[in-house]
């Protein structure tokens, strides 16, 4: 199982009002880049509850989804042995 | 030919709160009320918890005598009421159609759509799966009542139709208490004459209907042979506010007539607030009254003039009240609306001789919603309300109340 682990983001709005996350951080201060946003649409989360608009982000090689819930962000993080998984 | 849908949330509390703690899913969940307050009742539950035979309106403990692991979670009315509002934007991008039934059940008309109505209702049910993480029972049929039978039909997470062609084969088989509006009051009267199936309504003879339960059975007949013919009210429509009110269950029962004056007057004050801060008034004050076994009825009465004064609808509600209720069991929970409204500010049929004194009280009773809403709404209190403290306490202004769509009007 998975847990929602929400999370500090640096973003971008454009004029048009639309989000692009830049940067997600853990909670342990580590930053990580977006490298690339590759799909944006609202959806639930099957792995750690809770649903939100859903930002695909390319980060390190890696697809990662992060949801933004009523204003919060939050990530899909595995219960155990989190370290080291952004 | 229309096409109508109706797509109801499967156990929407519960599978709300399921989206956010998944792990909920896998015992069984009910979301209740707050016992202190007296609330402690089911609201809704998760496919466990139904299976182990809890329904909802029963008290927790009831419950728990049934399921005794049964995990329990008060109610977060603002999230369900985002759900709500979230899926309505998904049936929005099929029609503007639509009407709430409860936050949980909708109609939509989708006639004249380039897809037909079951290919909606299978997507809308894979949009709410996976945008929302919800369930939907969606029944499509050519008209509301048959729809909304559809969708009771199958759960979790199904589409059925019920067409011209089929709706003998799958309506009529049901129980006469199936169809919208039949309670168990008129299934006792439908049953007194052998009549207890949708069909045998349906083939029974639509005058000897009339005469027996008035214009309801004629309403009920044209309901079982599928001739409901009463439209999906436009989604603007119901946002034009045709009652407003309030209902309480209170912290204890009410036992006389002298503890139904002190929440009839709670409740009444609140609604005169909300009438005045929409600049509206009312002519038709209704009183609904449920006690401790969960039975319920309500009454109504016209007024003279229009109101939006707290102590005349207090006095109305009371009327009614001794006019209709003869003590046979102490009350759960009462409630008061005003209806027929009109905006205040507007033609107004003067009087010959005008009544200052409700001029005053007009005046009196805006200054005391002034207060509250600057001070909160403690901050001022009728004197009468002081000695009574589990009532005085009430401020169903803030509680949420969520009322069904009075609908019976349109047919």
């Amino acid at each position: 199982m998975a847990h929602r682990a929400y999370v500090r983001v640096l973003m971008d709005v454009d004029e048009l009002g639309k989000v692009h996350p830049l940067k997600i951080y853990w909670e342990d201060g580590r930053g990580f880049e977006v490298d690339r946003l590759l799909d944006v649409r609202r959806a639930a989360s099957t792995k750690a509850g809770g649903q939100g608009i859903r930002y695909t982000c390319r980060i390190r090689g890696r697809e990662i989804y992060l949801y933004e819930d009523d204003g919060r962000w939050f990530v899909e993080a595995r219960d155990a042995g989190m370290k080291g998984q952004a | 030919m229309r096409t109508i849908l109706h797509s109801d949330l499967n156990n929407f509390y519960a599978s709300v709160e399921c989206v956010y703690e998944p792990a909920l899913k896998a015992v069984p969940m009910a979301v209740c009320g707050d016992p202190q307050a007296r609330h402690g009742i089911v609201l809704a539950k998760n496919m466990i918890a139904k299976r182990a035979g809890i329904v909802t309106g029963e008290a927790i403990w009831q419950a728990r005598q049934k399921c005794p692991n049964l995990v329990v979670r008060p109610p977060s009315f603002k999230l369900y009421q985002r759900f709500s509002r979230m899926m309505k934007k998904i049936y929005g991008d099929y029609t503007f159609q639509i009407e709430s039934f409860g936050l949980d059940e909708c109609w939509l008309d989708v006639t004249g759509h380039r897809m037909s109505g079951e290919v909606i209702a299978d997507e809308l049910r894979r949009r709410a799966r996976e945008e929302l993480g919800l369930t939907l029972s969606v029944g499509v049929s050519f008209n509301k009542i048959f729809a909304k039978l559809g969708s009771d039909m199958k759960k979790p997470d199904a589409t059925t139709v019920i067409s011209p062609e089929n709706f003998r084969d799958k309506v009529w088989p049901l129980p006469a208490g199936d169809l919208l509006f039949v309670g168990p009051a008129t299934r006792r009267r439908l049953a007194s004459r052998n009549l207890r199936t949708i069909g045998d309504i349906a083939r029974c003879d639509s005058a000897a209907l009339k005469s027996a339960l008035g214009k309801n059975g004629e309403m009920l007949w044209l309901f079982a042979n599928g001739l409901d013919r009463s439209p999906v009210m436009a989604l603007d429509h119901s946002e034009t506010v045709k009652s407003v009110g309030n209902s309480t269950t209170t912290p204890r029962d009410i036992a006389d007539d002298q503890d139904a004056h002190m929440v009839l007057m709670v409740l009444s004050e609140s609604v005169a607030e909300r009438l005045r801060e929409q600049g509206l008034k009312g002519r038709t004050v209704s009183l609904w009254v449920r006690d401790v076994d969960l039975a319920a009825f309500s009454a109504q009465k016209k007024l003279h003039a229009d109101t939006a004064l707290a102590s005349e609808i207090c006095g109305c509600a009371l009327a009614l009240f001794r006019e209709h209720y003869r003590w046979a069991k102490p009350i759960r929970s009462l409630g008061v609306s005003v209806s027929e409204l009109s905006f205040s500010e507007g033609d107004e049929q003067l009087t010959m001789f005008p009544d200052m004194r409700r001029e005053r009280r007009y005046e009196l009773e805006t200054a005391v919603g002034d207060i509250r809403r600057r001070f909160g709404h403690f901050a001022i209190q009728r004197a009468c309300l002081i000695g009574w403290k589990e009532f005085g306490a009430i401020n169903p202004r803030d509680d949420h109340t969520i009322h069904p769509v009075g609908w019976r009007n349109t047919i």
